[in-house]
């Protein structure tokens, strides 16, 4: 391979007009707009932004390490404080990589279960990240109060099946942990037949509201050769408009089975990142009602998995998933032992990150803001 | 109703009763400072890790901490006078939130919310996590859970309120801002070489009790 075949990346140089000092804020770790303890060196000429530099490790918690030291299935509770919003995705994600670790097959019941539970997972976690990112603008309230109320019935949903509101401990090696309450997928109908009217609800109050479309049009753009050069996933690829959805690319679990659309957006700019997500919720309760409508009874659980004694041969196996946020990732070491010789996360908040500065150069101080939540990061994720 | 030396000259409740149908209101100032005060609580906006998201649920349509006046969650420490530890607090972030312990104005109080903030809870084994932030600063209210219901906040903040109104204003139990000897600012801890440098903050972190050296039954006299 020649030695132009990597082509270092740097982001572009601003300078400073002259006629005035570069002022260097701290924004952070504690600050209203960074939802979390994350820091953001940013140096300023007036208003604009010549230089950002984040600054991470304010929650790291070790996970990784942790892991490694206790047996396969003590770690599935700490994937669920990873991404706070999204545990029971981060559960699938590191159940597949262990399945795929361990060669388990995961029963039909079992998987339409699981892409019930990550749908409306992605519901909440968008619904709640576009509450957070017009709390940013500065509409202090009205937006987040909706999100939220909609997610508590996604949350008392959880509660019924995992018997926690966020820390939902439900998937397992080879299936799920247990099989559905009754009249639990009554309740999920219900709620699911709900979910279009309060998007529209969203939609009328923001996507042609003046104030979004001046502060987020063209506003923190993200060019899609960018975005596939830094490796990042999820929305904010799409809304860059590269059509890559690892549920279509990947076709982990049973998603091949369902049809869905994968929006795309025009601009990489917030505006496109908001609407993205907006339409991948309606995206999602189309898979939810599929899913609903076809899923069969049966067991929940591969036979061959058991909990005691768990030691997966030597091996290596990486699992994904489409998150919320993008490319979840588990990579794992088997040395035949009870704990996996090496344990690493592939967090998509963390690498969605590593092209902040490139978003807000040249932007206004108020649009980092703005653009760090429409990244929609998790520093449970970032930090790990 | 106050206790100490408010509660003892305060008015017997038949008597108050009966004045306030003649339209006389009679209490002490001890009480009528205590009522302001819990029902005016400020928590400061400030989420560390998992908890927060709970902590934000308590304030949002379904729990609403603003029926306890608690509405408003200040983004500055000066005008905040409760500090709700919500989350994990590693020992990269422990000086930061001594720090803007310090900042906010006296009286204050602090809610430690959750497992991490109380002990580390599932990370305690991790190296840069911080067993409890009440090695550090004086904690007033603990809340366990991982995380816990906004419920349990809601009672944690009761549970605050029943403390403040019970807070007698003279005396050796009166707050710290009417106490001339007593320290207000705590100090800040750095990164040492190891680890946090102290390791803890001993005037709010005591030495155990030493070990009692015997036979049982002298230990259980």
């Amino acid at each position: 391979m020649t030695a132009t075949a990597f082509k270092s990346y740097r982001p572009p140089i601003i300078e400073a007009d002259g006629d005035g000092e570069v002022l260097e804020v701290a924004m952070g770790p504690h600050h209203p707009s960074t939802h979390g303890v994350f820091r953001m060196d940013v140096a300023l000429d007036g208003e604009r932004v010549i230089r950002l530099k984040p600054v991470f490790g304010y929650l790291h918690r070790n996970h990784e390490k942790i892991a490694e030291k206790g047996s396969y299935l003590a770690s599935m509770p700490y994937t669920d404080r990873l991404d706070y919003f999204c545990s029971l995705t981060n559960n699938w994600a590191y159940a597949l990589a262990v399945e795929k670790l361990a060669g388990l097959e995961v029963p039909e019941r079992a998987e339409y279960i699981r892409v019930i539970t990550a749908e409306l997972t992605r519901i909440q976690n968008h619904a709640s990240a576009i509450g957070f990112l017009m709390q940013e603008m500065g509409a202090s309230g009205t937006p987040l109060m909706y999100a939220f109320r909609e997610r508590e019935k996604i949350l008392d949903l959880f509660e019924e099946l995992t018997g926690s509101r966020m820390m939902c401990n439900y998937m397992r090696f080879g299936g799920c942990r247990s099989e559905l309450p009754t009249g639990w997928l009554e309740k999920v109908k219900v709620i699911v037949a709900g979910f279009p009217a309060f998007i529209d609800e969203i939609e009328a109050l923001l996507t042609s509201n003046e104030i979004l479309m001046a502060r987020a049009q063209g506003v923190g753009v993200l060019t899609p050769e960018l975005a596939v050069n830094a490796g990042i996933t999820g929305p904010m690829l799409r809304a860059a408009g590269v059509n890559y959805d690892i549920r279509k690319v990947d076709h982990y679990g049973i998603y091949d089975r369902f049809t869905f659309r994968v929006p795309l957006g025009d601009h990489g700019d917030i505006y496109d990142r908001y609407m993205i997500r907006v339409l991948e919720m309606r995206e999602s309760i189309g898979i939810l009602e599929q899913a609903i409508r076809d899923i069969p009874a049966g067991p929940i659980m591969d036979p061959k998995s058991k909990i005691r004694g768990f030691r997966p041969k030597v091996g290596e196996a990486y699992g994904r998933i489409e998150a919320p946020k993008g490319e979840l990732g588990f990579y794992l070491i088997s040395d035949g032992t009870s704990n996996p010789y090496r344990y690493r996360v592939r967090p998509p908040s963390l690498i969605n990150l590593t092209v902040l500065e490139d978003m807000c150069l040249g932007q206004n101080v108020a649009d980092v803001v703005l653009i760090f939540g429409s990244v929609d990061i998790v520093l449970g994720e970032v930090d790990r | 109703m106050g206790s100490g030396i408010g509660a003892a000259m305060a008015v017997k409740p038949d008597l108050k009763i009966e004045l306030g149908k003649q339209g006389v209101f009679v209490t002490t100032i001890s009480d009528l400072y205590n009522w302001g005060r819990k029902n005016s609580v400020w928590p400061m906006q400030f989420g560390l890790a998992c908890c927060a998201i709970e902590m934000i649920a308590t304030t949002m349509a379904r729990y609403d901490l603003a029926r306890f006046g608690a509405e408003v969650f200040r983004p500055s420490p000066r005008q905040a006078d409760l500090m709700i530890i919500s989350g994990t607090v590693t020992k990269k972030m422990a000086p930061q939130v001594v720090r803007l312990y310090n900042q906010m104005a006296e009286p204050k109080y602090v809610i430690a919310m959750g497992a991490c903030a109380i002990s580390g809870g599932p990370f305690k084994q991790g190296y840069n996590v911080l067993k409890g932030i009440d090695r550090y600063i004086p904690v007033d209210v603990h809340i366990p859970g991982c995380p816990p219901r906004p419920e349990a906040l809601i009672h944690a903040f009761m549970t605050l309120q029943a403390k403040i109104d019970e807070q007698p204003l003279t005396g050796s139990e009166r707050p710290r801002h009417l106490d001339a000897e007593a320290q207000g600012e705590f100090p800040i801890p750095v990164q040492g070489a190891h680890d946090l440098e102290p390791p803890v903050n001993r005037l709010v972190w005591p030495l155990p009790a030493p070990a009692v050296i015997g036979t049982d039954a002298e230990n259980c006299g």
